[in-house]
């Protein structure tokens, strides 16, 4: 478990890590946080040729609202969204997610950006991301373009993004107060990986009945995944207890789950269902 | 001054805390790194090892190269033992994934993995046997020869009267119960330090170890090498629950290379192998029958005890440990007057088992108390009164296996845990819960712990190497300080507290001026080890011996300088006296030693004594209660309390027996909830990491109470019972038995462990 032979490069600033993945294309790899790279090169599952560490590029490392936009730049680590980091749903979703990454000292190294680029389908900030329409400003040198989320995950640990290209940010539309975003996970110890999740977002009008519904399914299949016929079901009536539960079946079934040695596929459409209710019956309690 | 049975902090702690512990890994500077190559294939006929060309002062050692090198080859004498060989490297057949093929050796860990990548291996695979049912079927490989049909160990016991008491019961309860696969989990991973001397030619074996003496015998057996030059060290060793207590092929491999090649070779294992090729255990399949009156009186129990114990055999206990354990220890602590019972050892294609923290009872008592449980609904009666009804109440008691049950608590305990648990309140809060559609639920434990068993015990074993005895020798130094070497080893078990502790009262002084010196074969005398529940009653009472021996000829000593007589001199606060009179024991010591003409015709030249003590065992007891709720919708288990009543005789240090009963509850519930090694049906690990294999994380372990009994035994010196074992003994048990009830409305009933929640909702799912 010691990591392969690499070259190690630390650029200082945007454009030099640009010319640098330019220059190595599928043989580098951005270091961030590292907190999975690191360890899959450990296991020697990745062996990139180079190393390009970005953490030394100040532009990087931000985090900001604009345009009614989170702006979430590539150094922007878990540890920032413990505390909502807007006003709002948006910031409160990010909260209640951030208290289930991992632990403490992996929460102050990896990045958000980095477990978008990382994709783990357990990932609950890719979960978050495809619920809420994430959109990726992916950079490389002479170039720029968009990649909304829901052409951002491909399969298991593979993205939309291009070898010789840095996810430089991503951002969440600020929601307003006529959304209700709810959250739930299930692991077996605190911290780990998910073996389900769900993240969840009605808008309610004025007659309390759901507007808009999105729900996204974490850590059940190679990529998150929309629920998309339950967020249908719940429009144009009252969120009921039932009409959740209803919901909440309809998205045990409508996905392809994983299976494994330890969680059967039974197994895991049963969580998908608890979780989904308790995230819809969580955003609504408050 | 009385220091025994207080809460002294341990003298082991501040430096480990301050992160100034030496562990092997530690001591490795200048040391070539060693990697060991470990195959791919569950089985397999080895074809071929080549290296590409390897960078200079690298090495590829394989088979072939160890010519003369003996097979580990632990015996037994009875119980239809076969006895197998592991080869320290193979060279014809691959036995389990992560089996150690070949070693390469390079300047650094990193270039000695790049290195061993490179290697080719060439084996042409076989069908593997990996579980307890593929090593049964007739026709499935066989792993070793000597072992027609897999099976190592076939040991029966069947009482006459056994069928005659199913005939006439009123109530039979049958069960059969699994328990999954484990792995110790110590916090450090094996690792071993070897380096030839060139002033001696001796080998200094440093490794992460439980039994350095026994493991110098072994490595010096299989190299034919003197024992005399090797020398072997146990340093900080972080954790061994019983899986370092083998003799493994990677230590003899590095003393090997040591020797021919004169120089320092370290290997530090990684997690990955230490969770795929250290040792596993626990792997097991019970069927149990139990006859009962209609009164609750337990007449007879048949159990068929079935071990899957990996492809070979350990060394020295052998992998009939496990199935052997089962088979003498079934009865626990109850009345029954008629057992028969079947235990077998098969080889399979899997990582070899060995000891590990309660060896077999966490799956006895899950049998037992899961029956007991079950037994009570069959009849229409209360849990705990069924069980009070059979426990043993009468001392010494003899079971249907040999074995004498010492003075203890068994009913005692359990009254008081129950009264402690509040049985009434919790059953109107479980019933408050349910009609909110949550599932409380309630679960004990009673067990016995069979500690401190010296050569006797073992020698019934059969086994070819037998331990038993610890052999103390102490010393006062010229200036009065106090040397105790011990041949045990601990590990994590603070001996050098308590034996401290012991010694000062023996003494007169303070636990300060005590040096207990440990782990290190050319610093101690011969001796077996820390396992088996055993450091404060067999080292404890061979220390309380040689500082009663100590103690005398520094009264002999006093008694002249004090002209007094030395019936009347006390040790106390440092100094020898008579009445009034007193003198320092630094100054005896110093007389002793520096004006020997005034003192040598009493007892010779210095302060030195030796003891050794050898007891037959002494079973401890206990109660554990827990309290769960089950997550109906997601099978999760949370455990909200766990109430552990135990006797272990007299408390040498209350704070660590606190923390060897939390340490082991915390491995029982770990068990009972979340750790198992799996396999896939080719033979390949699927828990490789610890992503995959769960110990548990401080948040799945909730407080812990304790209420500490102490009954006295005639059975130990010191008066302490072992402890070391006992909360991951019980806490399976009762964990199990609280799931069972708090799922009581679906008639869902826990026979396999760990309880994961795929399984529990599975069982949900099947019940409704």
């Amino acid at each position: 478990m010691k990591c392969p032979p690499f070259d190690y490069h630390a650029p200082r600033s945007q454009a030099e890590a640009l010319a640098l993945l330019a220059r190595h294309g599928e043989e580098g790899k951005i270091l961030a946080g590292g907190q999975s790279l690191v360890p899959t090169m450990a296991f020697r599952l990745a062996r990139p040729a180079s190393l390009i560490d970005i953490n030394r590029i100040a532009e990087l490392d931000t985090c900001r609202a604009e345009a009614n936009r989170l702006r979430i730049g590539a150094l922007a680590r878990h540890a920032r969204f413990e505390r909502p980091v807007v006003p709002g749903p948006t910031g409160a979703l990010l909260a209640r997610a951030a208290e289930h990454i991992a632990h403490a000292p992996i929460r102050t190294r990896g990045t958000f950006c980095g477990s978008l680029a990382h994709a783990d389908p357990a990932s609950e900030w890719c979960c978050i991301a495809l619920a809420l329409g994430a959109e990726m400003r992916v950079l490389r040198e002479g170039g720029e373009r968009l990649v909304p989320a829901a052409d951002w995950f491909q399969a298991v640990f593979t993205t939309a993004l291009g070898p010789d290209e840095l996810l430089a940010e991503a951002s969440l539309p600020i929601l307003g107060p006529d959304w209700r975003c709810g959250f739930a996970e299930f692991n077996r110890r605190a911290g780990d990986f998910a073996l389900a999740m769900a993240v969840t977002a009605l808008r309610l009008d004025v007659a309390g009945h759901v507007a808009e519904a999105r729900i996204a399914l974490g850590g059940v299949a190679g990529t998150p995944v929309l629920a998309r016929e339950a967020a249908a079901s719940l429009l144009g009536a009252p969120p009921t207890p039932d009409r959740l539960r209803a919901a909440a079946a309809l998205a045990a079934e409508g996905f392809e789950p994983t299976e494994d040695a330890q969680v059967p596929a039974d197994y895991r459409r049963d969580l998908v269902r608890a979780m989904t209710r308790r995230a819809l019956e969580g955003s609504l309690a408050a | 001054m009385n220091w025994t049975g207080r809460r002294l902090p341990r003298t082991e702690d501040p430096a480990l805390l301050r992160g100034e512990g030496a562990f092997t890994a530690d001591l490795a500077a200048g040391a070539r790194a060693v990697r060991f190559l470990r195959s791919p294939y569950a089985a397999g006929r080895i074809l071929s090892i080549s290296a590409p060309d390897l960078p200079h002062g690298a090495l590829l050692v394989t088979g072939a190269d160890l010519e003369g090198v003996g097979p580990i080859r632990p015996e037994l004498f009875r119980f239809n033992y076969r006895a197998i060989s592991q080869p320290v490297l193979p060279r014809e057949r691959v036995h389990f994934v992560g089996q150690p093929m070949a070693a390469v050796v390079a300047a650094t860990p990193e270039e000695a993995e790049d290195i061993a990548e490179a290697v080719l291996l060439e084996i042409e695979p076989e069908d593997p046997v990996v579980t307890i049912d593929d090593a049964l079927r007739p026709g499935a490989l066989t792993l070793h020869p000597e072992a027609p049909g897999n099976l190592v160990v076939d040991g029966v016991i069947r009482h006459p009267g056994c069928e005659a008491a199913f005939a006439r019961a009123d109530c039979i309860v049958e069960l059969t119960l699994r328990s999954g696969r484990q792995n110790a989990t110590p916090m450090e991973a094996r690792a071993g330090l070897a380096a030839y001397d060139r002033a001696t030619g001796r080998i200094r074996l440093t490794a992460s170890c439980q039994m350095p003496h026994m493991l110098r015998t072994g490595i010096a057996t299989l190299l034919g090498m003197a024992e005399a030059d090797l020398q072997v060290v146990a340093p900080d060793v972080g954790g061994g629950f019983g899986q370092k207590m083998a003799l493994f092929p990677e230590y003899p491999l590095l003393v090997w290379l040591a020797r021919r090649h004169r120089g320092s070779f370290c290997w530090v294992e990684d997690r990955n192998e230490n969770l795929i090729a250290s040792a596993h255990s626990r792997e097991q399949r019970h069927h149990l029958r139990a006859a009962f009156a209609a009164d609750g009186t337990l007449l007879g129990l048949e159990a068929d005890i079935l071990a899957n114990t990996g492809a070979f055999s350990c060394y020295p206990t052998t992998c009939g440990v496990e199935p052997l354990m089962a088979l003498a220890e079934y009865p626990g602590p109850y009345r029954l007057p008629t057992y028969a019972a079947r235990a077998r050892a098969l080889a399979t294609n899997t990582c070899p088992a060995a000891p590990y923290r309660g060896v077999s009872r966490p799956v006895v008592t899950f049998g037992l108390e899961r029956l007991m449980d079950r037994a009570a609904a069959a009849l229409g009666m209360d849990p705990v009164a069924l069980r009070r009804r059979n426990l043993v109440t009468d001392f010494p008691h003899v079971t249907p296996t040999g074995l004498t049950l010492d003075q203890a608590s068994y009913v005692e305990a359990l009254d008081r845990a129950v009264a402690a648990a509040d049985l009434p309140a919790f059953r109107a809060r479980q019933e408050a819960a349910r009609r909110e559609g949550r599932y409380l639920g309630l679960g004990l434990a009673v067990f016995n712990e069979r500690t401190g068993y010296g050569t006797p015990a073992f020698a019934a074993r059969g086994m070819g190497i037998v331990p038993g005895y610890e052999v103390v020798d102490i010393a006062m130094t010229p200036a009065g300080e106090v040397e105790v070497r011990i041949g045990a080893s601990p590990h994590g078990q603070g001996l050098r507290t308590t034996l401290a502790q012991l010694a000062a009262d023996r003494l007169g002084l303070e636990p300060s001026q005590i040096r207990v010196i440990h782990g290190d074969t050319d610093r101690t005398p011969y001796g077996w080890g820390s396992f088996a529940s055993r450091g404060a009653v067999i080292a404890g009472g061979a220390t309380q011996l040689a500082a009663d021996k100590l103690a005398a000829r520094l009264r002999r000593a006093a008694a002249r300088l004090l002209q007094a007589e030395p019936e009347a001199i006390a040790l106390r606060d440092g100094a020898a006296w008579a009445g009034e009179a007193s003198i320092p024991l630094t100054e005896v010591a110093r007389r002793v030693h520096q004006r020997s003409e005034q003192l040598s015709d009493l007892d010779g030249f210095n302060l030195a004594e030796t003891a050794q003590y050898d007891p037959g065992g002494t079973f401890s007891n206990a109660c554990h209660i827990a309290e769960v709720e089950v997550d109906a919708e997601t099978g999760h288990v949370r455990v909200h309390r766990f109430l552990v009543v135990e006797d272990a005789g007299r408390l040498l240090n209350p704070l660590i027996a606190d923390g060897q009963v939390h340490g082991g509850v915390a491995q029982g519930i770990a068990n009972a909830l979340l750790e198992e090694v799996l396999y896939a049906a080719d033979g390949n690990p699927l828990t490789g990491s610890l992503a995959d294999y769960l110990p548990p994380s401080a948040a799945e372990i909730p407080p812990i109470e304790i209420i500490h009994l102490e009954t006295e035994s005639p059975e130990t010196l010191t008066g302490a019972k072992g402890l070391g074992e006992g909360g991951a003994i019980g806490a399976p048990a009762a964990i199990a038995n609280a799931i069972s009830d708090a799922l009581s409305p679906f008639g869902v009933d826990i026979a396999e462990l760990p309880a994961t929640p795929a399984r529990i909702r599975a069982l949900i799912r099947n019940a409704r």
